[in-house]
This record gives C-alpha cells, structure tokens and sequence, in this order.
C-alpha cells in the first residue's frame, strides 16, 4: 500500500515535471532565436553560436519601440486612472445603497460584461469618425472613463463584503455618502482596487481588437501590440529581430507578476469563486 | 446617489444603449462612411442568412472553438489543477510556471507560436524529425491552422488552472475522509467528491470560454497575418491575409472585422454585429438565469 502511493506520487511528480518543461519550452525557443543570427534562426539549430547580443540594439534601430512604448503608457495610465474613478462610485452605489432599479442596473452590468465588443463596435466606428478621433488612442481610452462592467462588478463583489457598522459609525459621524466612500470604503477596499487597477493595466498592455481598429492606418499612434504584429511585415524583418522585440513586450508583464504575485493570483482566484 | 452613477448612466447610454440601437439602424442601410446612409431594408440579412458564402464558414470555424478548444482548455486546466492539488512539494513553483504563459500579451505568444511551429525549420518540427516523424505544416495547412490555435490556448491556460486549484484545495477534507471509509478508490473520490464539489467552478469556466470563443480574433488575426507573410514573403499581405490559410482560420469576429474596416461596409457589418449580439445575448441570458443556481452552490461549499 505504501509502495504503492509512493510510485503514485513519483508519477504524478514526473509528469508534472514533464509538463512544466513543455510550458516552459516556449518562453526559451524564444529566448534562444532572439540571440541568434539570422542565417542561424532560418536554420533547424537550437543553440546560438555566437551569441548575438547585439540584436537587442538592433531592435531599436528597425522599429520605434520606444514610440510604441509610449503610446501603450498612454492608453494605460489615462485608461486605468478613469477606470477607477468612474468604477469605484458605481460599484459602491451597487453594493451598499438601496435604490429603485438596483438589481435591474446590476443586470445591465452583467449583461455588458459578456456581450463581445465586436457588437457596438461598428456605430461607435462612425461616431468616432465623425469626431475625427480615428486615428488616435482616444477611442480607447475615454470609455473607461464612464465605468467598466468587469471592474464594477469585480468591487462590487468585494465591497459586499465590508461590514455594515464600519459604515454605519461613519454615518453617524455625519459622513455624507461620498465622504464615507471616500474615507472609510476606499481604506478598506485597497486590496481590491490595487487588483482592478493591475488588471486594468494588464488588459490595455493586452489590447489589440480595439486599438487596431482605431490606430490601425496611423502608425505614429501605434501602441506596442500593434507595433509588434505588424513588425515582420513592416520591414521584412528577421525571425531573430522578432522574437527579441516579442521577447521584450513579454518582459513588462512578467516583471509586474513577480513583483505583485501574491495580489495577481488572489485577484484571479476571485474573479473565479464569487463569480 | 445620482451623482455616484452620473459617469456611468452617460457611458451605458453612449457606449452601450446607443451603438446597439444604432446598429440595429445601419444593418438596415447601405453605408460606406464616406456617402450618407442608404435604406435597403432586410437586403443586408437576405445576403448574410442566403447568399454569403464566407458566414457559413465563419459560423462553422467559431463553432468548432466552441465544440474543441473550450473543453480542451477546460480538461487540461482541470487535468493540470488535479495534479497539482496532489503534489506534496513544488506546488508554488509548478503554479507559477503554469500560470506564466497565461500572462503572455496574445500578440507576442502568437508570434512566438508561428515561429516555434514553423513547419520547415521550427523547433517542434525540427524535434520532431530527430524522432524521425515529419511534423504537420501547423499555420500553413488549412486541416492544422485550427489545431495550432488550440496548442496556443492550452498553452495559456494559466487562469483556469489557478481558479480551479483554488477551488480543489477547498473541498473539505473530511468528504474525503468519510468517502474513503466507504471503501473509495482514487478515482470514485474524484467522481463522487471533487468533481461535484467543483462544479459550479467548471461551468463558470465553460461559460467564460464560451464567451470568449464567440469574440476570439487576436491569435486568428496574428496567425494568419504572420503566416501567410512568411509563405508569401511580400511586404503587404494584411489585407489578402483574414482567414489564412484558406478560411480555416475565418472566425466571425474576424469576417465582422473583414466587412466593416477591411472593405468599410459598416451596413452589412452592421447586420452580423446584430445577428453576432442576439446569439451572445441569448448565451448570456441562460448564464444570468442560472447564475443564481451555482452562486447559491460556490456558498454552499465554503
């Protein structure tokens, strides 16, 4: 019996050490043709000889990534920031205040968060037109500035579970609403707003759908993921140039998860048991 | 009160309300940006339900993700958190690992997938021949581009896996206890105890990937952007590239995007972007009703 679950336990161990290598895999294919010649990434070696190290300089010389850097930065921080400020409110609004229409207005919410964007897409499209704003980043970042289904529905479900008589002490104190949620709310929702801020920035660092759209025909405004899917054919550039560019648009995300790993996997973990 | 909910009561009404009764508006016009709108009534439906041959394929393409990659994904995830919840040692490390690539920007993984599954002199082919097996064209071959996407989604299955060992972890440990008294094996507590102790977070993940089968574009439009540049080797291929290689890789996001800003038929676009919002709000509608049901279940659990 023992014997046996050790060889289970062996087993189990082995495979998931076989799948990890598989996982791992891609990220070093990467890694390694990035530092590849490019008469040696068009051959079937798996190991640079030489190194080319200087790849990682000659990366900036075909494609503005630093422009492209910028213009994501842009999307991100102006996105995230109004992001927060227009779903804090709303989400408190609909955890913790009673009103007509409440459950109906959380419904809306739930039903905006799985509709896919490809269905208003066309007439916001010709209302962006009209406004000339086709061509920038602004269509992207402005909606985020009236509230994200996903964010309120994510604080909403963390706000209910802030104990009443927190608020209530703070009422009696003579808070009006907007001090309470300013003061008292926030304080205690810190864990919660830092996750919707990170995945806020994970999703803008992410978004490709919209941007394209929008940014598409005007390459001054391209963010990085723009940038980089049209890298190949902007100039016929070398398999060994384009992974060190795929490789250094990774970088940032990976860097921020090790940096706030813990926050990261507790915010997944929640959006998946309260949803 | 009202003032909590100004900013989004105006973003619901232009972001939201707005472009749906909108849309309803243009699938009934012809409308190419440039002239004013052009009434056609239900000529842009009569084409896409009888005569368009490219939504039958797109239709088809989005329904095999939901039929392949959604329980694909999900099983593996499942598959992965199982062995995980089991591992006496290096559960950190593992969940790290595995939950990595899922951070990968779609851009840059499916970039990286095309030159790692690069049929001539990609790694996986080039392994694959020291084992004396000549790999499939993967992005090159029109049975195989699809498959390639799903080697890509199982790859970044890092969400689910996490939420689902979440969840494994949870079940109570005198249900195994007690089960094993009964004389369960391994694979009755499995069945018996984790697998209905962890329903509602399967469904919830079915769910979700369903959802994000319908608007799946990003991995379609790359691959076949990539791909078929790399068979072609001319410089602008973008336009002549949706679908690559032929329409396997047509998903019906990626034939709303071909309509409405390739060609710039915002009408006809109009019209699928209709039929695509009924078919979604029909899905989501059946989640909202039953969502009650397996909320109730998560706290019953807990």
């Amino acid at each position: 019996m023992r014997r046996k679950r050790f060889l289970v336990a062996v087993a189990n161990h082995s495979f998931l050490i076989a799948a990890a290598i598989a996982f791992l895999a891609p990220f070093l294919f990467i890694m390694l043709t990035s530092l590849m010649t490019n008469e040696q990434a068009l051959s079937s070696r798996f190991w640079p000889h030489p190194f080319a190290w200087h790849n990682f300089v000659d990366v900036f010389h075909e494609a503005p990534l630093g422009r492209w850097t910028f213009n994501t930065l842009e999307y991100s921080v102006l996105g995230t920031l109004g992001l927060l400020l227009s779903s804090v409110p709303v989400a408190y609004a609909l955890a913790r205040l009673r009103f007509r229409g409440r459950n109906l207005m959380f419904m809306i919410v739930l039903v905006a968060l799985m509709l896919p964007p490809q269905v208003s897409v066309v007439p916001l499209y010709v209302m962006w037109a009209k406004l000339h704003l086709v061509g920038t980043l602004w269509p992207v970042i402005l909606p985020n500035w009236f509230g994200d289904a996903f964010s309120i529905f994510l604080l909403r479900q963390f706000f209910l579970t802030i104990p009443e008589e927190y608020l209530d002490a703070a009422r009696v104190d003579g808070l009006g609403e907007l001090r309470v949620l300013s003061t008292v709310v926030v304080r205690l929702a810190k864990p919660a707003i830092a996750a919707v801020a990170l995945f806020s920035f994970l999703y803008t660092f992410n978004d490709f759908f919209l941007p394209l759209l929008y940014t598409g025909e005007n390459p001054h405004n391209w963010p990085l993921q723009i940038g980089l899917s049209q890298f190949r054919s902007l100039h016929q550039v070398q398999w060994n140039l384009t992974m060190a560019a795929t490789l250094l648009v990774m970088a940032p995300v990976i860097v921020i998860f090790f940096l706030a790993q813990k926050a990261f996997v507790e915010g997944v973990t929640l959006t998946g048991v309260k949803g | 009160m009202l003032l909590l909910l100004a900013p989004w009561l105006v973003g619901f009404s232009v972001f939201f309300g707005y472009p749906i009764v909108m849309a309803v508006y243009l699938s009934l016009n012809h409308y190419d940006l440039l002239s004013p709108p052009r009434w056609v009534g239900l000529a842009n439906y009569r084409y896409l339900f009888t005569i368009d041959p490219q939504v039958g394929t797109a239709v088809k393409n989005t329904l095999w993700l939901v039929a392949i990659l959604v329980p694909a994904q999900v099983l593996f995830a499942l598959g992965i958190a199982l062995m995980l919840a089991r591992a006496r040692r290096g559960v950190g490390i593992f969940r790290t690992i595995f939950y990595l690539p899922a951070l990968a920007p779609p851009v840059a993984a499916t970039l990286g997938f095309v030159y790692i599954l690069n049929p001539a002199t990609g790694p996986v082919n080039a392994l694959l021949g020291h084992l004396g097996i000549s790999g499939p064209l993967w992005f090159q071959d029109p049975a195989w581009a699809k498959p390639s996407l799903v080697v890509l989604g199982l790859w970044g299955v890092g969400n689910t896996m996490v939420i689902f060992l979440a969840a494994v972890l949870d079940v109570p440990r005198h249900l195994y206890e007690s089960a094993e008294i009964d004389g369960a094996g391994p694979w009755q507590r499995l069945r018996w105890v984790t697998l209905p102790s962890i329903s509602p977070v399967i469904l919830f993940a079915v769910v979700l990937g369903v959802i994000q089968a319908l608007q799946y574009f990003t991995q379609a439009y790359v691959a076949a952007n990539i791909a078929s540049g790399q068979a072609s080797q001319a410089a602008d291929v973008t336009a002549a590239s949706l679908g690559y290689p032929q329409d396997s890789t047509l998903f019906y996001p990626v034939l709303l995007y071909q309509h409405g800003f390739s060609d710039y038929q915002m009408g006809y676009a109009s019209a699928l972007s209709v039929v695509l919002l009924i078919v979604s709000f029909a899905v989501t509608l059946v989640i909202v009703v039953n969502s009650r049901r397996w909320v109730h279940h998560a706290g019953a659990i807990r």
